[in-house]
């Protein structure tokens, strides 16, 4: 028998307890326990909805951050059930690191089109030139961190007061503390010492000129919730998402698409394989998992036994343990 | 799939993040990627073990301090259900992010160890999960491990809760104790082998049999503060007039008579509708659009009752209230009350009596520096601009809070229990 604790403790043949230092030796468990049911808890749509129209309520200009990832086209679907059969009251901004993988530009041109909304792109290129960010140079040069910067002038631009985003507490851990309303102040920053506190579903988005809110509706949702909500929804999803065959090459043990915006040393080869993505950020920052998933039951199925959490493929989370509160500080989402 | 939502609460040495670290491990939720992620951490920490307070406590200041500071969200599920976990602080400087945290669940499981037994904040947790009526309390007895699984200390603990128990806690509030060791899993998913004389269920087990908070909200009487008035003005839908909201309690039919408050007007219910899909009928914490066979004056922040269910309307509220900023609340001083998703201009008339949550012990007089203070509870006047349609809290717990909002610095400043 194997247990689990701040050591983990096993016990020998004669039932005396052995302390093992680490998880790596460990490979049983008391009992296998597993989700089997796969059905989507309809008590977080219903929650989400209930923030979408606060937040039409609360503030006079809010946008819905898109990315074109799975997690903001969950939002926009709840937005329009929210308040159907009117229309999304609510403009979609997406800050575009030009480290886009095309498939997520074609959906978005696709879903904006379809659903007749409003959409304001903002380009990471034209803060570099303006030289207000400075391109990251070396192997791991990524424009993740600098997206922030194009992300607050364009807040500033339209003015937007909320801003709407697919994060979820069950991502990383600075995010698992993360209010439903989050406060930012002129500078778009986070503090997490200063948290309104929110009670049973009570949400305050009183602030000042100049200030914003961040707003996650699907904070309380995993992913899995989310896939299984976007098959029992039948959503459209960017093709990236399912098995297909790429250019990629390996490093630090990560299947990394190729593309002309990674900086690859010599010994790092490109070769074709079948792969999909299970997160969606750029190409400098998402890696890409070996898959022959063509559907959705079996991407939900892939998840169910993975053995890696969806953000070890987020290579922009890997930098610090607290890579993510730093960047949340200085205004990202 | 339903959805249970869990508060915890206690410091890291009474084991709480080693328990929340089983459950999550046991349950297929910890991924392995984030176990090397804690390795590395911990090593780099001068660790020789795992060290799980690693996985919940997320903010760099609680890693500094090694305790936690906010509430965390931790999320797993079985073949049966969904749980999410309110992972909040302990110490007393915090105890407004216990609140907050505990605010939204139907059960507290309080941490003991089993050394040290009834300590002054297992008092507090058993108080505050009592004052937000929170149904069902565990009282996990862990490190038993370390008390030779002696049956006596935890009988002796439990005989003790019970004497508290009988000054804090409500009719209906269920107890159970579990001797539990969750270094070495002993009773959490697993039956322990070394508790022969404990007969009840595991931690799990227990967690698996609760009922929602939800059922229970759909049968008391129904309220639907309107949230969003949907009006297309499209071609297809040019008189569509829809009210949008969340039902806080109860249950609503097409059909019903229902009230409009507070304009008192009467209508029926024509539709319950979900994107365009027509129910029969909406229950509560379910997010409808309900639309009424005449056009009767609603709006945002108004509220939808059933005819002869009626809240009775006040101007005047007393309350118990947990103070959550560090600017005291003052008698005379006028803040925002927001009941629900209703916001109305309040002041406080009357702090009557303070209860100090370090020893449990009730003063009938008002404070002397006359307010109250972070973390502090007590019982208050307010009156309000115009009438609020709140229930008593101990009635309706959907629409029976408030917040008290500071118009200077916009914050969340207090959390209300209508009396």
């Amino acid at each position: 028998m194997l247990y689990i604790g701040t050591k983990f403790v096993v016990r020998n043949r004669t039932g005396d307890p052995v302390v093992i230092p680490f998880m790596s030796t460990i490979s049983e468990k008391t009992t296998v326990y597993q989700a089997n049911d796969s059905s989507f808890p309809r008590e977080l749509e219903d929650e989400a909805i209930y923030i979408l129209r606060e937040v039409a309520s609360q503030f006079e200009k809010p946008a819905i951050l898109f990315s074109g990832g799975k997690d903001s086209i969950t939002v926009v679907r709840l937005a329009q059930k929210a308040f159907y059969p009117g229309k999304i009251p609510f403009a979609l901004l997406h800050v575009d690191t030009g480290h886009n993988f095309p498939e997520t530009i074609e959906y978005r041109d696709w879903l904006v089109n379809k659903l007749g909304l409003e959409l304001h792109v903002r380009y990471v290129a034209d803060s570099i030139k303006q030289g207000k960010v400075k391109e990251e140079t070396g192997k791991y040069a990524s424009r993740n961190a600098l997206q922030t910067v194009t992300l607050l002038d364009a807040i500033e631009e339209f003015k937007f007061d909320a801003c709407i985003g697919g994060a979820r507490r069950d991502e990383e851990k600075a995010r698992a503390k993360e209010r439903i309303f989050s406060v930012r102040d002129d500078f778009g920053q986070w503090n997490a010492k200063k948290q309104r506190p929110e009670l049973f579903d009570m949400l305050n988005g009183k602030i000042e000129l100049g200030e914003n809110v961040r707003v996650f509706p699907i904070s309380n949702w995993t992913e899995l919730d989310v896939w299984n909500y976007i098959k029992e929804e039948e959503l459209r999803i960017p093709s990236i998402y399912f098995t297909h065959e790429r250019n990629v090459f390996e490093r630090d043990g990560m299947i990394w698409a190729d593309s002309e915006f990674i900086n690859k040393s010599e010994d790092e080869v490109p070769y074709k394989a079948h792969v999909r993505f299970r997160t969606v950020g750029d190409m400098t920052c998402t890696a890409a998992v070996a898959s022959t998933a063509d559907n959705l039951d079996d991407v939900i199925g892939e998840i169910l036994s993975a053995q890696i959490s969806e953000r070890g493929a987020r290579i922009d989370d890997k930098r610090s343990e607290a890579a993510m509160e730093k960047r949340k500080q200085a205004g990202y989402f | 799939m339903d959805i249970l939502r869990i508060a915890t609460a206690g410091s890291v040495d009474d084991g709480k993040s080693t328990l929340i670290g089983r459950l999550l491990y046991e349950t297929n939720s910890i991924t392995q990627d984030k176990i090397e992620a804690l390795e590395s951490a911990s090593k780099r920490k001068g660790l020789d073990f795992l060290d799980l307070s690693l996985l919940t406590d997320g903010l760099i200041a609680e890693r500094e301090q090694g305790i936690t500071i906010d509430v965390a969200h931790i999320y797993f599920s079985t073949p049966h259900r969904k749980y999410i976990i309110a992972d909040t602080p302990g110490h007393f400087e915090y105890t407004r992010n216990m609140v907050t945290g505990a605010s939204n669940t139907s059960v507290s499981i309080i941490l003991i160890d089993a050394r040290n037994g009834v300590i002054e904040q297992t008092k507090r947790h058993f108080y505050i999960s009592s004052m937000l009526r929170i149904k069902n309390i565990i009282v996990a007895v862990n490190k038993m491990d370390l008390v030779a699984y002696n049956q006596e200390k935890f009988e002796a603990i439990k005989a003790e809760l019970l004497g508290i128990a009988e000054q804090v806690s409500f009719k209906g509030q269920t107890l159970q104790f579990i001797p539990i060791s969750s270094l070495y899993g002993e009773n959490l998913v697993r039956k322990s082998a070394e508790t022969p004389w404990y007969e009840g269920a595991t931690l799990l087990e227990t967690l698996e049999k609760f009922s929602t908070q939800n059922s229970e909200l759909s049968t008391i009487q129904a309220r639907f503060p309107v949230q969003h008035v949907v009006r297309p003005k499209t071609e297809e839908y040019h008189d569509y007039r829809g009210y949008a909201g969340k039902i806080a309690s109860g249950t609503f039919l097409v059909g019903d008579l229902v009230e409009a408050l507070p304009s008192g007007q009467i209508s029926k219910i024509k539709t319950i509708e979900k994107f365009g899909t027509q129910l029969e009928a909406g229950n509560a914490k379910e997010s409808v659009v309900i639309t009424l066979e005449d056009n009767i004056d609603v709006s945002r922040g108004n509220m939808l009752v059933k005819v002869g269910e009626q809240p009775e309307s006040r101007k005047e509220l007393k309350a118990k209230i947990c103070w959550l900023d560090s600017q005291m609340l003052t008698v005379g001083k006028t803040y925002l009350l927001q009941h629900g998703i209703n916001r109305v201009k309040a002041k406080i008339t009357n702090i009557s009596s303070v209860i100090d949550i370090k020893n449990m012990s009730l003063s009938n007089e008002a404070p002397a520096d006359g307010g109250l203070k972070l973390n502090e509870i007590g019982w208050i006047s307010v009156k309000t601009a115009s009438p609020v349609f709140a229930d008593k809290y101990e009635d309706n717990p959907a629409n029976g809070s408030f917040i008290l909002i500071d118009e200077n610095s916009n914050s969340t400043v207090g959390v209300g229990f209508v009396e």
